[in-house]
């Protein structure tokens, strides 16, 4: 016998336990070598007549099955190759499901993609209780479908509805709703300390669990066919009419194109597959599935998605080290949204935070917010109201620097002026110990100027979150020439606690976000001259793949904060950032028309209702400040080029200057933090597959027109001189 | 029998939780103890004085300081224990407490006014007689003049209500306190739900018809549903049964192990209730009912029986059952504690010292129920004991999981290391030692009540059994413990 290393079984009993553990990894995967030793042991479970039934489960705390080998697929040269590796997982599954010995997975921790696949067609499925333990079908967010049997046997297993739900949206589900949608059969609780680690015995337990439950199918003391419940039949019954199918498709299909504005195959391509399933039967929906899967690894938008997933994974790993100390204690200036944002993500994770304001009614609308999003979660059951409290236990709101000399970061999160700023930083240092970092949550001012204040400027650093802080994923960190690698360590640390995706750029107006949003702002708001109404704008943005339309973005941005930025980018960068008139946004200010916050915006905000109109009071000053469209770069999809070419040039002049470390971060950036579309990837990935070339044709037919707002930059002319040149190799 | 304990599991699902008590015992025993009764037995036939003589011979220096004042505990009773729902039904907590204390007053003879502070311990309160400690002294005809409090602190309330009045004579404030502890599981307060209870309160103040119609309408049907005490921890939201099930498989206890225990504990208190051991039980005149002088809760089955109980409260694969779980109990204790001083000038001839005592808390999600565990071996070091210097244990029987995990984490090297900052383990209880004449299993667990007995237990066995050093401990909810160090008496 060789030698297996991924797959091993124990026989206790009559039950045969197969361990799988891939030694190289800290997650278990699909991978080449993980499957054949899976066939290798099935076969001899199922040759060996001591062995009556079989349990499955991972020696690996945390992950049962995470899914398939991305690189494994990413290998493959052609569709056909995909197909192929496909079927393969088909014709396994398809064994394991037909087993004549009982197989229960016993899962504990993620279960996701393939993972879930190959338990669904296990007999049985015994699941922990533990926070730990997911199952999903992810794919979908890779711009892939379930390509081992998912598409058919989710929909038989857990209704056509939840199976969609699953496929398409691919998230995951925790284990109690898992057995309530019936996805697995049995729960077992997850252990506290015994005799030995409660990760330890809590395998054991579930092991345990899982064999009597192998024993009992065994024996048929449990039975395998499942009480139905009432609501079970109904919609089972309501589900046997054709007609019903047949519009629950077309729904979805409706809600996917809304949503994706059919910029995604992948969603499409799951539906086809359960519909072909469903309605010609097994041979047919296994072999579409198998294809479709073939066709989708090899699409643009799923090689976009697995970049992105191989960035954020990058960009949640700390590249500058372990930092001297740990931030234990972190003090927040300025309670307002972003404060108290980050404030919330900081409570959670066991970090002791102040919260300072200048004024009572501040600090207490900042605790209140940070009290909401806990609550929120408390409300959605993800924490309990006892957790809540004792998670907010970490807060303290206070209007005067005491507690500050044991504060280990500072970040500020004040007005966005930078004589306040100065005034700050000069408070600040007078009270903190030497240690302590102090960090800036602007958006737009350099660092540089506002560490010329301090007295330690290597302890000085910019972190920029996104509004709002608790949802927005991306952590921009920005660091001058004087800021020391330890503060940049530690910053990263803190962000990644908070449970940021994090890029680290270098210093300058705008750092990078911000600096590519504002060329585009400037040419949505000269689109808006052009007479380009609000909700054009928007369905033109989002209908390029952004998550929300410009002027919608700008709303909730503020056109307060838009008009200040694009005055201090404009005065720093000069007529590159032109465009638009400035004077509009600014009069929108001066008329309070601040966006979402101050009701009224482009759109008007009413509580309680989600439809918003125009803002009818912006036509007269767009009518002030009216410009004439030129015909032949106004077309739908030339003003969509013109948004988009602005935004990336500008990505990639940072680059060039070196604000940039690498183009991953740039696509992380744009992607994470402005919704720059998914399914391109992000600015860099888009220049790769789109053509710089091209691109720069489009640009230098725009510059003919509105001038060097278009100038390409010299990075992407280069790209465009040589097509062998890739952001992304 | 099959009947009996499918009520008996009715009950039990319907109400148990959120109450907590804690026992011990390890090893398999049912062997052991049968050949221990025998020795028993015939000890009990040998006279006391012989017996003492042997003990404090082979013994033991008292575990008195300088500079520490000697309380004692003079004497202990409790009401007999009743399922819930059964002869006590009618009544109210302050009548059993009542009972409790009147019973002490009879069996000491002590003056109605020669007491200086009175202390109850209760779990669920009356809302009515939330000072319950009050109301029963007063009822029981004690004077008017004697302050009375209550104490809340889940299983080992009285255990508090104890500590307290040792620390009421230590400070010198008091020279003889009486403790108790009280639980009435027959009534519990069950409560509108909250927007009908603002509804009702806004009543109160609408000063129109107008106001009080509009009220009056905007109640639902939904404001109707009433809301029932809270069955669970309230800061894990887990009812204790479920952290008992889970705690038994961390420790990998055994469904056969846990029913052994219960089957031990049934079996040792018939035996001590047969053989009038009992003797801290009063007879109580139930009013519009019989007169009750026993505990009716100890029904020894046998081990196919109780295999065939479903798991109460982990399902299907739980090991947890109605019949390896404390039941929801009625009842009520009191024990009069004084300075030795006092005692003797009284003419008391106390049964016991209290020595020294902790209390622990740990984590309330995992180690609930681990009282014992973490507060036996800081209470032996505190009173310069070992494990084997013992002679009698009385440890809380939660559930027969809960103390054979107990008994299991006292013995494990790893567990002590890893979890409580020890450098080797405490050890376990010599099972001959261990809950002889019953346990909470078996006997009942009135959660305010059963600190109080298991003191009075101890006491009455050192002195039974001829024994120097007892030791009783207990788990509580909100993962809290108790455990205390008690010195017979010199005869």
């Amino acid at each position: 016998m060789t030698t297996r290393t991924h797959v091993n079984y124990e026989v206790k009993g009559d039950v045969a336990v197969v361990r799988i553990n891939d030694p190289n990894s800290k997650v278990n995967t699909l991978s080449i070598q993980m499957q054949k030793e899976m066939t290798e042991v099935m076969n001899e479970v199922w040759e060996n007549n001591a062995i009556n039934s079989a349990v499955l489960i991972s020696s690996k705390p945390g992950c049962f099955i995470a899914g398939a080998d991305i690189n494994m697929i990413q290998g493959c040269k052609t569709p056909e190759e995909v197909t192929k590796l496909s079927q393969e997982g088909q014709k396994m599954f398809e064994q394991i499901e037909k087993s004549p010995k009982p197989i229960v997975a016993a899962i504990n921790g993620s279960c996701l993609g393939g993972g879930l696949e190959f338990a669904i067609a296990c007999q049985y499925r015994v699941a922990t209780k533990s926070n730990k333990t997911v199952l999903g079908t992810p794919e979908v967010m890779l711009g892939l479908l379930p390509g081992a049997g998912g598409t058919q046997r989710l929909p038989k297993m857990v209704g056509l509805p939840s199976a969609f739900d699953m496929m398409l949206t691919g998230r995951n589900i925790r284990a109690d709703k898992a057995k309530k949608m019936r996805l697995v059969d049995q729960l077992v609780d997850p252990l506290g300390p015994g005799l030995k680690s409660p990760e330890e015995r809590t395998i054991e337990y579930l092991e345990e669990v899982a064999i009597e439950c192998a024993k009992g199918i065994a024996n048929k003391k449990i039975s395998l066919r499942k009480e139905k419940g009432t609501m079970q039949k109904i919609q089972d019954y309501v589900m046997s009419f054709p007609f019903v199918r047949n519009q629950i498709y077309k729904t979805v299909q409706g809600k996917v194109m809304k949503q994706s504005k059919g910029l995604y195959p992948a969603p499409l391509k799951i539906i086809e597959c359960v519909k072909t399933g469903v309605e010609q039967g097994p041979v047919a929906g296994y072999l579409a599935e198998s294809q479709n899967f073939g066709q989708l690894a090899k699409t643009s938008e799923s090689a976009a998605l697995i970049g992105l997933y191989h960035g954020q994974v990058a960009c949640k790993k700390n590249r500058f080290g372990t930092p001297e100390r740990e931030v234990n204690t972190l003090a927040i200036l300025g309670a307002g949204l972003m404060g108290a944002g980050i404030a919330q993500v900081s409570v959670d994770k066991g970090v002791h935070t102040i919260l300072k304001d200048t004024t009572v009614e501040g600090l207490a609308r900042g605790e209140q917010q940070v009290y909401k999003g806990l609550n929120d979660k408390t409300k959605k059951k993800s924490i309990t109201s006892f957790e809540r409290d004792s998670i907010l236990s970490n807060l303290t709101g206070q209007l005067e620097y005491k507690g500050f000399e044991k504060a280990d970061m500072v970040i500020e999160a004040v007005f966005e002026d930078i004589n306040i700023k100065h005034k700050v930083i000069k408070e600040v240092e007078a009270v903190i110990p030497p240690h302590c970092i102090f960090a800036s949550n602007t958006s737009a001012l350099p660092i540089k100027d506002i560490a010329a204040a301090s007295k330690r400027p290597e302890k000085v650093i910019g972190m920029h979150y996104f509004s709002p802080v608790d949802k927005m994923q991306l952590l921009e960190i920005i660091t001058t020439d004087k800021t020391s690698k330890d503060t940049t360590a530690s910053a990263v640390a803190v962000g990644l606690k908070q449970g940021k995706v994090i890029i680290v750029v270098g210093d300058g107006p705008g750092f990078y976000t911000t600096r590519c949003l504002a060329p585009m702002l400037a040419e949505a708001v000269r689109l808006l001259q052009e007479g380009v109404d609000p909700k054009k704008l928007d369905a033109l943005t989002t209908g390029f793949g952004f998550p929300v339309g410009l002027a919608t973005l700008a709303d909730e941005v503020g056109i307060d904060v838009a008009a200040h930025v694009a005055e201090d980018l404009g005065k720093a960068f000069g007529s590159r950032f032109g465009g638009g008139n400035v004077e509009v946004l600014k009069t929108m200010v001066d008329l309070g028309f601040k966006g979402r916050k101050s009701g009224k915006g482009c759109y008007v905000y009413q509580p309680g209702t989600k439809v918003r109109d125009v803002n009818p009071d912006i036509g007269d000053i767009l009518e002030k400040y009216k410009l004439t469209p030129n015909p032949s770069v106004s077309s739908d999809s030339e003003v969509q080029y013109r948004l988009v070419s602005r935004f990336v040039n500008e990505a990639v002049m940072c680059l060039q200057e070196g604000i940039l470390n690498n183009p991953l971060e740039g696509d992380i950036g744009a992607v994470f933090g402005l919704g720059f579309p998914p399914c391109l990837g992000g600015p860099f990935r888009f220049v790769d597959s789109f053509g710089a070339d091209k691109l720069v044709n489009k640009m230098r037919q725009y510059e003919a027109v509105y001038g060097n707002h278009f100038a390409p930059c010299q990075l992407l002319l280069d790209h465009a001189k040589d097509s062998s040149k890739k952001f992304h190799k | 029998m099959l009947n009996i304990s499918i009520n008996f599991a009715v009950t039990f699902l319907a109400t148990e939780n959120r109450m907590a008590s804690m026992l011990m015992n390890p090893i398999r025993s049912c062997s052991v103890s049968s050949s221990w009764a025998v020795r028993f037995g015939a000890r009990s036939l040998s006279t006391t004085a012989q017996l003492q003589s042997q003990v404090q011979t082979k013994s033991k220096k008292t575990l008195a300081r300088p500079g520490v004042k000697n309380i004692v505990l003079v004497e202990g009773v409790r009401t007999p224990f009743l399922l819930s729902g059964t002869t006590y039904a009618d009544l109210m907590p302050h009548d059993l407490a009542r009972a409790a204390l009147q019973g002490l007053l009879k069996r000491t003879g002590i003056p109605k006014d020669a007491v200086d502070y009175i202390i109850y311990g209760t779990v669920i309160q009356e809302v009515k007689t939330s000072n319950v400690a009050r109301e029963a002294a007063l009822g029981a005809g004690f004077s008017d003049k004697i302050p009375a409090h209550t104490v809340t602190m889940a299983c080992i309330s009285s255990n508090q209500a104890m500590t307290s009045s040792v620390g009421l004579i230590a400070a010198g404030q008091c020279d003889a306190v009486v403790a108790g502890g009280v639980e009435f599981m027959s009534d519990v307060p069950i409560r509108h739900s909250r927007k009908m209870r603002k509804t009702m309160l806004s009543l109160n103040k609408a000063k129109t018809l107008g106001q009080r119609l509009s009220l009056i309408g905007s109640i639902r049907l939904a404001h109707l549903s009433p809301e029932l005490p809270a069955v669970a921890e309230f800061s894990t939201a887990e009812t204790m049964g479920h952290s008992a099930d889970r705690l038994a498989a961390a420790f990998g206890v055994s469904r056969v192990e846990q029913d052994e225990f219960a089957l031990r504990s049934h079996t040792l208190a018939k035996k001590a209730q047969d053989e009038g051991l009992l003797q801290d039980v009063i007879s109580f005149k139930v009013p519009g009912r019989d007169i009750v002088s026993k505990d009716n809760g100890i029904r020894p089955s046998s081990m196919d029986q109780m295999a065939k109980l479903k798991p109460a409260f982990v399902k299907p694969h739980g090991t947890v059952t109605a019949a390896n779980s404390s039941f929801l109990t009625d009842g009520a204790s009191a024990v009069l504690v004084m300075s030795e001083e006092k005692a003797l000038a009284m003419g008391y001839k106390p049964k016991a010292y209290l020595r020294d005592f902790v209390y622990v808390s740990q984590d309330p999600k995992d180690q609930l129920l681990l009282g014992p565990t973490y507060a036996t071996p800081k209470v032996l070091e505190r009173a310069g004991l070992s494990m084997s210097d013992i002679d009698v244990f009385e440890f809380h029987e939660a559930f027969a999981g809960q103390i054979m995990a107990n008994l299991k984490a006292m013995d494990s090297d790893w567990f002590a290391q890893t979890y409580m900052g020890r450098k080797s383990k405490v050890g376990t209880p010599a099972m001959e030692k261990f809950n002889l004449w019953g346990g909470s299993l078996s006997l009942g667990h009135p959660f305010g009540a059963t600190g109080c007995r298991l003191a009075t237990t101890v006491a009455n066995r050192l002195k039974k059994e001829g024994g120097q050093y007892g030791l009783i401990a207990a788990c509580a909810a909100g993962g809290q413990g108790h455990a205390m160090v008690i010195e017979a008496y010199p005869q």
